[in-house]
């Protein structure tokens, strides 16, 4: 929330430049101050109670913004019959609401004090100026229309039909007019002073004056003092806002701040998800290597097992071989200890045999207990 | 390479070839309009309706549904599940195409298409969400890219470009969840400057929130909606490995967007009850809102649910149908639909016919694009020469 709003100021700031008060440029992102606006920006209020209708202040309007004349001329008072709103060549429209006597109120950019427009343009093509005018600079404009989308009095217009150079269009507060010296197209011409221009503040003291001046003439609101945080042209009515087409709910907070908190999670997410996408990468890798060192142990382990149970078996094996030998030598020699034994038995019984097969056989004899 | 050229020669008339190019020829028609006429010549917006379903569909749906790219990359090369590699090539490749789409797109919506590099190099407006939007948008379209390039240097024969960028594989990942995470969740902060226009039941401070938990199941489920297609098309250029994993990145997926569809469908009754908006569930916008709810988050998620325990991947593909046109109808409700309620209907917008022909024709050359670039490169199976690499 705080970030935001630190910026959205600091986008302002840069736009008034560096003669303007110092404390307009401070951040107030950390702190609980409150922004209320330039102290000296200037205003309109509009007094519905006086409006006639007259359709003065939209011709004033098209001729001092030169744009183009209408198909049907301003004293046609018909054109009040139907329900309009600002265009691409319409900077302000006055709209006839039925009741007894008929409400007139003139609808135009309420030149916001914290505008959702310039809060919502990425190219800073809409700027709060501290003379109160929300001013649009066509050359930086890339024609994304989110201004429009964001705008909660649907007040901007684009010229949808031009191909190579559209822009937005809307009520400059006539900025150079102000600039000048001189009063706003539609104050000026204003027959009966339902349109009076000046410092905002002054004008909301205006605007509270009538409304005790007057018990029960006025609604006890002055639209726009506190509306989305407040707006440059302030209204004063008899009736009902929600019936003469001004929205009631919008609410007290900036349009700024509704954006504040998910532009807040940016610089979070900025320093804290590479960290924790590291670390899970860190710990998926660790596991991994884990179980690897695990599983080569494991194995290892299960080599060795059967290296050593192998072993075990070639001794035995060998022991047995060696024994099984050794008695199979044994039993050979007994065998032929024996079979000697006997022969001598024989030759001793029989003395008087020839001597070549007693040598014979003593020869083998000799040769098998080597 | 001459082999496949004979071949694509031979096969010039086929169904593909001529639909698209049918398609094509209209869209480059509505092009030299847009261009020559200017935006309210080929579409019904007006003062009232700045953002049309060029915004709605084309940029909203193309950068939601292009989210495969990082659910898939993290899922394989931060959170180690490897089996889910063969998918990662794939999805990088839709989602590079997704965002490329979506900036083309963009060329016919704004007014003055050549200044789309002001906001990052020229005259920044770092307090708009939409600023925030784009940035990330350039930054990750980069970022897809480089990912891609190693698909077409193996295609090409780079080796040392190659095993260059294949070592910033992590870093790039990173990077892209990080970019995903600000700029899909900032395209549901839009709305949120806006309290007065879009509807109580889809307007919430949570709005971001919602925007990037409904990405992730959004990537998933395209994920397995293209692989199925893909399968149906181009079955013949996926390798062994590819056809032996892609039933777990099925099943795999479809359990993780189980989970994580039952988790939004919590935090949007959180979301009415922090905001106290039960009551707009009996009105005609909030049977709409249920229709979304649970018919196609709620549903979608049980039939997930089943399909992944039961090892039915029929299930799961249907459901990842389901939940794509369930994020398509959360995402024109949003911009759209619910956008601009209190309008009396003669001033709401509906979608002109050159609007509508527009988008299809951005989505068919997104179809071609990735049809020509998958025969081509090694993206539905590896390189042979580099079958160790990874």
């Amino acid at each position: 929330m705080a970030i935001s709003r630190r910026k959205f100021l600091t986008s302002i700031g840069a736009a008034i430049g560096a003669g303007t008060t110092g404390a307009l440029t401070k951040a107030y992102g950390a702190s609980n101050k409150h922004f209320m606006g330039y102290p000296d920006g200037f205003g309109v209020l509009h007094d519905t109670t006086r409006c006639i209708g007259c359709r003065k202040c939209e011709q004033a309007c098209n001729e001092v913004n030169k744009l183009d004349k209408p198909e049907r001329p301003f004293d046609d008072l018909k054109v009040l019959d139907q329900k309009r709103r600002t265009g691409e060549a319409v900077y302000t429209v006055v709209n006839k609401f039925s009741a007894a006597p008929d409400v007139f109120v003139k609808k135009q950019c309420n030149h916001c004090q914290e505008p959702a427009c310039a809060s919502a343009c990425f190219v800073k093509a809409l700027k709060k100026d501290k003379t109160g005018a929300v001013v649009y600079d066509e050359s930086l404009c890339v024609g994304c229309r989110y201004c429009m989308v964001a705008c909660p009095f649907n007040i901007p217009a684009y010229t949808y039909n031009d191909p190579l150079s559209p822009k937005v269009t809307k009520c400059t507060l006539c900025l150079p007019r102000i600039q000048e010296g001189k009063l706003p197209g539609c104050v000026e011409i204003c027959p009966k002073e339902a349109l009076v221009f000046g410092k905002r503040k002054d004008l909301i003291k205006v605007a509270w004056k009538r409304i005790t001046q007057s018990p029960g003439h006025y609604i006890e609101h002055v639209y726009g003092e506190h509306e989305m945080g407040g707006t440059s042209w302030l209204y004063l009515s008899g009736t009902p806002f929600e019936e003469i087409g001004m929205r009631e709910d919008l609410g007290i907070t900036p349009a700024p701040q509704f954006t504040s908190g998910a532009l807040g999670t940016v610089p979070i997410v900025v320093g804290l998800w590479p960290v924790l996408l590291t670390g899970v990468y860190a710990i998926s890798k660790r596991k991994d290597k884990i179980a690897d060192e695990e599983r080569k142990e494991a194995v290892q382990t299960a080599k060795d097992h059967a290296t050593d149970e192998m072993n075990k078996q070639l001794d035995q094996l060998k022991t047995r071989m060696t024994k099984e030998k050794e008695t199979a030598v044994k039993n050979e020699v007994k065998k032929a200890l024996e079979a000697a034994a006997k022969k001598a038995a024989e030759e001793a019984k029989a003395v008087e045999k020839p001597p070549v097969v007693q040598n014979a056989a003593g020869a083998d004899t000799g040769n098998e207990e080597e | 390479m001459t082999k496949d050229k004979t071949i694509a020669k031979k096969q010039l008339f086929t169904p593909f070839n001529v639909i698209t190019g049918i398609i094509i020829f209209i869209g480059v028609i509505i092009t030299i309009l847009r261009f020559t006429r200017g935006i309210g010549a080929v579409t019904n917006l007006d003062n009232n309706n700045p953002w049309g379903i060029w915004i709605g569909f084309d940029l909203m749906c193309g950068v939601a549904l292009a989210a495969g790219g990082y659910v898939t990359s993290s899922a394989c090369y931060i959170f180690g599940l490897k089996k889910f590699h063969s998918a990662v090539r794939p999805a990088i490749l839709t989602a590079f195409l997704g965002y490329a789409l979506v900036v083309f797109a963009l060329h016919y919506d704004v007014g003055r298409p050549w200044r789309l590099p002001y906001p990052i190099f020229y005259s920044p407006g770092t307090s708009s969400l939409l600023f925030e939007v784009g940035l990330c948008v350039f930054l990750y379209l980069t970022v897809l890219f480089i990912e891609w390039t190693p698909s077409a240097f193996e295609w090409l024969g780079f080796k040392t470009l190659r095993a260059w960028v294949m070592r910033l594989t992590l870093v790039l990942t990173i990077f892209g969840v990080v970019l995903s995470t600000l700029h899909q969740s900032s395209l549901g902060a839009l709305f949120q400057i806006a309290p007065s226009k879009l509807h109580p039941l889809w307007y919430s401070g949570y709005l971001h929130v919602y925007f990037f938990i409904s990405s992730m199941f959004a990537g998933m489920s395209m994920v397995i909606f293209e692989g199925t297609l893909a399968h149906k098309w181009l079955h013949d250029k996926m390798d062994e490995t590819h056809l032996a994993e892609s039933e777990g990145v099925v099943l795999g997926f479809g359990k993780a967007a189980s989970f994580i569809m039952m988790g939004d469908v919590g935090i949007k009754l959180i979301g009415i009850a922090v905001d106290n908006n039960w009551h707009y569930l009996t009105t005609g916008w909030g049977l709409w809102f249920l229709v979304e709810l649970v018919g196609f988050v709620l549903f979608p998620a049980i039939l997930y649910g089943m399909g992944s325990r039961e090892k039915n991947t029929t299930f799961i593909r249907i459901a990842a149908f389901w939940t794509v046109l369930g994020i398509i109808l959360n995402r024109l409700n949003i911009s759209v639909i619910a956008f601009n309620y209190h309008l009396p209907s003669a001033e709401r917008y509906v979608p002109s016919f050159l609007e509508v022909g527009t988008t299809i024709f951005i989505v068919t050359v997104g179809v071609v694009v990735y049809k020509f670039i998958a025969t081509r490169m090694p993206i539905l199976h590896e390189h042979p020469a580099y079958k160790e690499h990874h």
